[in-house]
């Protein structure tokens, strides 16, 4: 077996697709979290195949989409330091700051350098040690245990030269500023697979308990997200609500311990600022008092004022009140070799599923 | 960004795994995930395992879908 082929049977997906037509009564509005499951949507035909009184939106899941504008001209300031070195994850390059980008500060000479894992920072960090470098460390819950085990190497090996700009997300309490808006209504949620991994169902038991809400923990593969909608579907015509995985091969209850364990080490929850969704209480991180001297927070540098481009709906789009076909700059001026906003940019971000697939 | 896909593991020296994906050898680590063992599928996000891929849930999912699917 090798867990990718076998969850993408024709056969079966179209067993399931009568089964959720067979079942499905009501007229809903589900959302899926993750940027993943978006593109995994789109890239399969999931919304064509399902009836007509069942709507998919795509929700804020997408770290890159999120990070906010001041935190990329952060980046773009200290790239500009001549003893600096930035390391980021590839998907940041492009993402419009205020007035530039990475990319472009590469461009022009800065010293800006694409990893694929955190503890690449390391290994930079040891072969420079003339130099400042710091590691962009974006992303949800699957990869901030990454980024604080890339933490606690450096600080066993005694790594003095290496800092991190903070800008990751907790999904969970972003979910509270979705179920509480007026401006959208969600009848469901299929729950993010990896971050599930880590945190496992816990942390979601809100959305049941307190909002009567049901949700499904879903994998990527296109029988994985019938199959989650099925089981959404089905609380939902029975009248209840309920947590439930349907990504059983890598998600548990308790989630990722060791995992986990790594963050808590590390990091304490503080207030996140989220792009379109603005701060949200406990839906970041802030480091522990052993580790702040790593914080790139701490650096003097002068960073340019924050603005966006006024007709942007990358905000709306992210919490699903919106789509990219409202959005009088998608396809016009907004698309992958020019975007305008982070989700046009990142391969996971609404408006680039859209571009390539709509 | 999210992204994760399973690998075999073929090799492990301390808390690096030698991981199979697609006929490719990478080196992963497995500070997220340290009980694994040889021949055994793991999930790797930026060169981590952050879990291992459990076969027999694996298998049940699939049983019961072609169940559902009407496919047996």
């Amino acid at each position: 077996m090798k867990f990718i082929d076998e969850f993408r049977d024709k056969e079966i997906a179209e067993g399931l697709i009568r089964r959720i037509r067979k079942t499905s009564t009501r007229a809903i509005q589900l959302m899926e979290v993750c940027g993943t499951h978006t593109v995994s949507i789109f890239r399969y035909g999931i919304r064509g195949m399902l009836p007509e009184h069942i709507t998919l939106l795509s929700g804020p899941g997408c770290p890159v989409c999120v990070t906010p504008n001041n935190d990329i001209d952060l980046a773009i300031a200290l790239s500009r330091q001549k003893d600096v070195i930035i390391v980021t994850f590839g998907d940041m390059m492009k993402v419009p700051g205020s007035t530039s980008s990475l990319q472009k500060e590469k461009a022009e000479g800065r010293d800006i350098r694409i990893a694929y894992s955190s503890l690449d920072s390391l290994k930079i960090a040891k072969g420079h040690p003339e130099k400042k470098v710091v590691f962009l460390a974006i992303g949800f819950e699957t990869t901030s245990p990454t980024i604080a085990v890339a933490i606690l190497r450096a600080k066993e090996e005694g790594i003095q030269n290496l800092f991190f700009l903070n800008s990751q997300k907790r999904v969970p309490p972003a979910l509270v500023t979705l179920l509480e808006s007026k401006q959208v209504g969600i009848d469901g949620f299929i729950l993010p697979g990896h971050v599930s991994t880590i945190i496992g169902t816990k942390p979601y038991q809100f959305i049941s308990k307190k909002f009567g809400r049901p949700a499904v923990i879903a994998g990527f593969e296109p029988l994985d997200i019938l199959q989650g909608i099925w089981m959404l579907i089905k609380q939902i015509e029975e009248n209840r609500a309920a947590v439930e995985i349907q990504y059983r091969r890598v998600v548990h209850e308790e989630g990722n311990p060791t995992a986990l364990s790594k963050i808590d080490e590390v990091f304490e929850e503080d207030e996140g600022n989220w792009r379109g969704l603005g701060i949200i209480p406990n839906s970041g991180y802030r480091f522990k008092e052993f580790y702040k001297e790593m914080d790139v927070r701490n650096f003097d540098v002068e960073v340019e004022p924050s603005r966006e481009h006024p007709e942007c709906l990358c905000g709306e789009v992210l919490q699903g009140i919106k789509t990219p076909l409202e959005c009088r700059l998608f396809k016009r001026v907004c698309h992958p070799e020019n975007p305008i906003g982070p989700c046009m940019v990142s391969i996971e971000g609404t408006c680039h599923t859209y571009f390539r697939f709509h | 960004m999210c992204l994760g896909i399973p690998g075999k593991v073929v090799e492990i020296e301390k808390n690096v795994a030698k991981v199979e994906v697609g006929g490719i050898l990478r080196d992963i680590s497995l500070d997220l995930c340290p009980e694994v063992s040889v021949g055994e599928y793991v999930l790797i996000h930026t060169g981590f395992a952050i879990q291992k891929v459990d076969e027999e849930e694996a298998k049940e999912t699939l049983e019961l879908l072609r169940k559902m699917a009407g496919v047996i």
